[in-house]
């Protein structure tokens, strides 16, 4: 084996994640904010009263803001998948390609025709058109959200393709199988409405801080009331959303469910971690038992139901997966992760075979070989067992993080449905509400901590670990350009919230006078 | 008489635009550094030739780094 330098692929993930995460500080803001200027535009529309119109072009104001601080953020990741990944970016071929080439045409046509319209149409067009353009754009850009998670769902369920071994490349095959496996309808659907969380979050908090100074009173009460609405009935989607990609991930990623829980021993009528410490410094391949947890509490059969939706279904833990045995929910018997990984080295042996002999019988024996063992073929590049076991700790809290925030907001907004009329009067509310408006942003990236982290070592599940995934570079290079990265992107996001406070402390040009 | 009516849309749009100015300057420069500066210096493509150079090139990486310990 031709090894290749751990720190490589720490740094090529560390480089890749720093990346994704700062793009991500933008995209859900511009997922959520689009539709609640939206809705504030229909409701000029509807009603014709000025404030409405005042209203949405102040929140339009902000999103063209985030909007181009995030515009093009995403490209560095397309670089990093040519030059880091490449491994990765070939073997993957137009499964990946396809997707985001949609994306971008997508994003370029819609987004840049409607949002033009959107800028400079008021006065213009008629509200009609106007009001059709600020959808479309927004629509435009949830369009766009979804092509890049069903590319992103590919890596976490690889579904509807065929590996080429003449040209080392897996190729598509069942478009629909791809665009719409259950994997991406629910990740699209989770991280749209959990975008919408936060949307709904950043407008309530900056209303806050309007009424705290008390400027614009009636604009900022009747914009908590839109993002409450919104807010709620997208919190409850997202828990809706978050319960069905549980699922999802008891069947097809199992590993990631057990590390979210802290499950090292599996079974029937498991309990649910509500809360808890891990012990710190255990080895998660292999625990001792009263060393797993300092304290935790339970609800008893609540994963069970989660994973299976019966309340004493079985779900495999660690341990389990590691060593196979359990009975899987489609029938049959799982295997070891050594009998994997053993099928794994004889898959990827036979496509060394395939590619280097001249023998037309040799050459069909090993096709065979590959065919059947495919699926397995990224176990050949484990050294061990526990290399299947992601980083449990931040597995486990960023789980609960995500989990426990989101009820946060969820309890924010009812609250302020109900009870706004007082706490929109007490001061050391409005300035806790604005404190707590971050917390959006932690919650939402802890959320892909989850998705991303939960899911390693694989690149693409079962097929492609990182070690194999990544180009051979020179590790320090790659964490020079990581500091570089971090320097830059920490400058834009300076600018950005310097524009943005500019913004907000201009304000609205209301008259402050609400419907 | 259709196409300049929209070319005029688009110039009156960003003439009278104010914060907008900022911002493309910020999107200007940002897509200038991205591909001038870290394309370039940063990002070059790592695998080169042919396609199927290419895909000897990762094929041979794929079957030399399989895992061979026990």
């Amino acid at each position: 084996m031709d090894a290749i330098d751990p720190t490589l692929v720490d740094w090529s993930r560390a480089q890749f994640a720093l990346t994704a995460m700062y793009h991500w500080i933008f995209v859900p803001l511009t997922l959520g904010l689009g539709v609640i200027m939206a809705v504030m535009e229909t409701l000029y529309v509807r009603t014709g009263r000025e404030f409405w119109k005042q209203t949405a072009r102040f929140w339009m104001k902000l999103f063209g803001i985030n909007f181009a601080m995030g515009v093009a953020t995403g490209i560095i990741l397309e670089f990093e998948f040519g030059t880091n990944w490449s491994n990765y970016s070939w073997f993957v071929g137009d499964i990946f390609g396809a997707p985001l080439a949609i994306e971008g045409i997508v994003a370029f046509f819609m987004e840049s025709t409607f949002i033009a319209i959107m800028y400079f149409g008021w006065n213009k067009v008629s509200k009609g058109a106007h009001l059709a353009s600020t959808w479309l754009t927004i629509i435009g850009a949830t369009l766009s959200a979804w092509w890049i998670l069903v590319a992103n769902a590919w890596m976490q369920y690889p579904v509807g393709m065929e590996f080429n071994p003449d040209t080392v490349r897996n190729e598509m095959v069942d478009f629909a199988a791809v665009a719409l496996s259950p994997v991406a309808v629910v990740k699209f659907c989770h991280t749209v409405t959990s975008s919408w969380v936060l949307g709904a979050m950043f407008v309530v908090g900056v209303s806050c801080w309007y009424l705290l100074r008390g400027r614009h009173t009636d604009f900022a009460k009747a914009s908590i009331r839109v993002a409450c609405w919104f807010g709620l009935v997208a919190a409850l989607l997202t828990a809706h959303t978050g319960h069905q990609s549980g699922r999802d991930i008891a069947l097809h990623q199992p590993m990631k469910l057990a590390a979210a829980e802290g499950l090292y021993e599996g079974g029937t009528s498991q309990g649910l971690v509500l809360g808890g410490v891990l012990t710190p410094g255990v080895d998660w391949s292999a625990p001792a038992e009263q060393d797993r947890f300092l304290f935790h509490v339970e609800m008893p059969g609540a994963l069970s139901f989660l994973a299976t939706h019966e309340w004493d279904g079985y779900v495999p833990g660690i341990r389990n997966l590691l060593e196979g045995g359990y009975p899987l929910p489609e029938g049959g018997v799982a295997l070891s992760a050594e009998e994997k990984m053993q099928r794994g080295r004889t898959a990827i042996a036979a496509l060394a075979t395939y590619r280097t002999t001249l023998d037309a019988a040799e050459k069909r024996a090993a096709l065979e070989t590959l065919r059947a063992h495919f699926d397995y073929f990224g176990y050949g590049y484990l050294k061990s067992p526990a290399d299947l076991v992601p980083n449990v700790p931040l597995t486990f809290y960023s789980f609960r993080i995500m989990v426990i925030l989101g009820g946060y907001f969820l309890a924010l907004f009812a609250g302020l449905l109900l009870f706004g009329r007082y706490i929109m009067h007490w001061k050391w509310a409005m300035l806790a509400i604005l404190l707590t408006t971050p917390l959006a942003w932690l919650a939402s990236q802890a959320g892909w901590v989850v998705a991303e982290v939960g899911r390693q070592p694989w690149a693409i599940q079962g097929l492609l670990p990182n070690v194999a995934a990544i180009s051979r570079l020179d590790a320090g290079a790659v964490q020079t350009t990581f500091f570089i990265f971090l320097g830059l992107f920490t400058l834009l996001l300076v600018a950005e919230v310097s524009i943005m406070a500019r913004a907000l402390a201009a304000g609205p040009e209301t008259d402050n006078t609400a419907a | 008489m259709f196409l300049r009516r929209i070319a005029q849309f688009y110039i009156e749009g960003f003439r009278s635009m104010t914060l907008g100015r900022t911002l493309w300057c910020i999107i200007l420069l940002k897509l200038l550094i991205m591909f001038a500066v870290l394309k370039v210096f940063f990002f070059p493509s790592y695998l080169q030739g042919t396609e199927r150079e290419k895909a000897q090139t990762v094929s041979s990486e794929l079957t030399k780094r399989v895992s061979t310990e026990r």
